[in-house]
């Protein structure tokens, strides 16, 4: 401690004030950032007179009420259009996971004739808008009477599909080093083997991040949802909001506000259990929200 | 990479790996593994891309056969529908002002949140949330409560003596609506940001202080060239995302595409004129151009990007 004590305290002092600063800057950003999910939150549990002359964000009185009437305020209860999209989204996880993995395995170890071609028609699909593949499959799927059923967003899936997490997975298993196969086959292992005992276990994590993935985007999806299913009791959640959106008259926000936070909240909850993982993902592949 | 493990192990078998004689069976294998890959390949993605080129020179409402017209679903496009061209200004709209908006957020944010203290994982978090959210239809039910005449935007401006409009209703605000929502989800490049900003060897801004440059300085010539690579990477992402935008433009135009067709996003066009019209030929046309646009723009962006994304290993 010598004479450079005073200047030193003098810059400790200014940066500390700066950093406070910056940290009222991210707070300020937080709170407009934040402000539409907590108003969302606070006008679903206002009363119908309250909806219309209070648009602050805290309620005068907290009543479920928009709950109950959101639930039940189309022909066929929300119950049934949340059990849909469930069924929808655990499936499409289930087809991404598995065909996903084997497409990979094959792409990123085994040998094969006409290999590098087919890989690359893969990240050629990648940069492909679906919008491109709208009519051509609904048309297809049509052909097989699978309007009105869930088959249309679920088969394709069990089919590789999804290039993006084709594309992860491979190179996921290309860290993966080769050693780990060359002792498995010593062992009596073969290609099958190796990918049992060899990949499949070593690939959690990028099979992991696929699943919440396939999730996520799967619930929020619309397009496709909005398309193929337009009987109301094939509706799954979004589909079943815009048609709650369309019928309804001026006392429906409360509920369509309820039924809305609903949908909201499976990913919610996925977010908050692997917020970590979720973020990382990003930082690694670019995943889009 | 290639380890030396030939002390355990025969020499032969990291060989045949590398460059031998393929072990018997392991194409067949190879396209066993494939066969989901390729059904769905051939049979869901490119038979049907042909089958929508095809289409695209039909005349077809999904009841009867389709009817060969030739190129007239191109000429109708480009010279006699008013709406094909006003959804490609509202969609080049769209994108030329929600990229940047959400880009610049998502840069600035992430700079503000770029010091390793406690709090700033779950700050990231919080801000990624939207992007999570944003795309869904709930929100966008939000949003167009929130932009509406008794929402919580005309509260806020209320505060400070302007009166608001019902802004999802108005045609010359109801896109600017949708071009909040899409800035509003900046989280996701703002955490591709965070981490390409770490990567930034902290020795650059001690030497660069050495010399005396300040915050701007130091911004404007080592975070900014050090970080193109990064900008570039979500520049081509969320171009090619904000072109293919629908659920928030559908829900909050009721799925017209209104006020006055403020909001008929190219896709929104596309859906309804196969969807709603049943014009299945046209709107295959209208698919195929689009494509072509898409893939022109990401040509184009690569190669405008060699102007001035800087990679490291060429200084």
């Amino acid at each position: 401690m010598d004479e450079h004590t005073a200047p030193r305290r003098d810059r400790r002092e200014g940066s500390r004030r700066r950093e406070w600063a910056r940290t009222a800057a991210v707070l300020a950003v937080l709170l407009v950032v934040l402000y539409p999910l907590l108003w969302m939150v606070g006008t679903s549990l206002k009363s119908h007179t309250e909806v219309n002359n209070n648009v602050g964000l805290l309620p005068h009185h907290v009543t479920w009420s928009n709950y109950h009437d959101g639930w039940f305020g189309l022909s066929v209860s929300f119950g049934h259009f949340f059990w849909n999209s469930t069924v929808i989204a655990t499936s499409v996880v289930a087809g991404n996971v598995v065909s996903c993995l084997l497409a990979a395995y094959a792409f990123a170890r085994l040998r094969f004739p006409l290999r590098g071609m087919w890989f690359a028609v893969t990240i050629g699909t990648l940069l492909l808008p679906h919008h491109v593949l709208l009519i051509p499959q609904y048309i297809l799927f049509k052909h097989f009477g699978w309007i009105n059923t869930p088959l249309p967003l679920i088969v394709p899936k069990f089919l590789a599909t999804e290039a993006f997490f084709v594309f992860l997975m491979v190179q996921f298993i290309r860290g993966i080093p080769t050693d780990l196969d060359a002792a498995a086959k010593i062992d009596g292992c073969g290609t099958l083997g190796v990918f049992r005992h060899v990949i499949l276990p070593l690939c959690r994590p990028a099979l992991v991040t696929t699943a919440i993935f396939s999730f996520i985007w799967t619930w929020n999806d619309f397009l496709l949802q909005l398309i193929y299913l337009n009987g109301v009791d094939s509706f799954t959640v979004p589909v079943a909001l815009r048609v709650f959106l369309d019928s309804g008259g001026e006392n429906s926000v409360g509920p369509l506000f309820a039924m809305s936070l609903l949908s909201l909240l499976p990913v919610f909850l996925f977010f908050a259990a692997f917020q970590r993982l979720i973020v990382e993902g990003i930082n690694t592949s670019g995943l889009k929200g | 990479m290639a380890v030396p493990t030939a002390q355990v192990q025969p020499a032969s078998v990291p060989l045949r790996r590398a460059k031998g004689p393929v072990s018997r069976g392991e194409p067949v294998a190879g396209y066993v593994f494939l066969t989901p890959w390729m059904i769905g390949f051939l049979g869901i993605t490119a038979l049907p891309m042909l089958y929508s080129l095809y289409l695209s020179f039909t005349d077809y409402d999904l009841f009867s056969s389709p009817h060969w017209v030739g190129l007239a679903n191109y000429r109708r496009m480009f010279t006699y529908d008013p709406q094909f061209w006003h959804s490609v200004r509202v969609t080049l709209l769209y994108a030329v002002i929600s990229v940047p908006a959400k880009l610049l957020t998502a840069l600035g944010v992430a700079l503000l949140l770029n010091r390793d203290r406690r709090g700033t994982g779950l700050f990231r978090a919080l801000f990624y949330l939207p992007s999570l959210l944003g795309g869904s239809v709930g929100l966008a039910i939000v949003w167009q409560a929130m932009f509406d005449r008794g929402g919580a935007v005309n509260e806020f401006l209320g505060w400070f003596g302007i009166s608001g409009k019902a802004w999802v209703n108005e045609p010359g605000t109801a896109l600017g609506t949708l071009v909040v929502l899409a800035a509003w989800q900046f989280g996701a490049p703002m955490v591709i940001f965070l981490a390409g900003i770490k990567q930034i060897p902290p020795e650059l801004y001690e030497a660069a202080s050495v010399d005396g440059a300040g915050a701007w300085r130091k911004f404007r010539h080592i975070t900014l060239p050090m970080l193109s690579p990064v900008i570039f990477f979500n520049l081509v992402l969320e171009t090619i995302h904000a072109f293919q935008g629908f659920t928030s433009a559908y829900v909050v135009s009721n799925g017209t595409g209104g006020p006055t067709d403020s909001t008929l996003m190219y896709t929104l066009m596309l859906y309804l004129r196969g969807f709603q019209d049943f014009d299945m030929g046209y709107a295959a046309a209208l698919a195929w151009v689009f494509l072509a646009v898409i893939g022109l723009l990401t040509a184009v962006v690569f190669r405008t990007g060699r102007l001035w994304v800087h990679y490291g290993d060429e200084a």
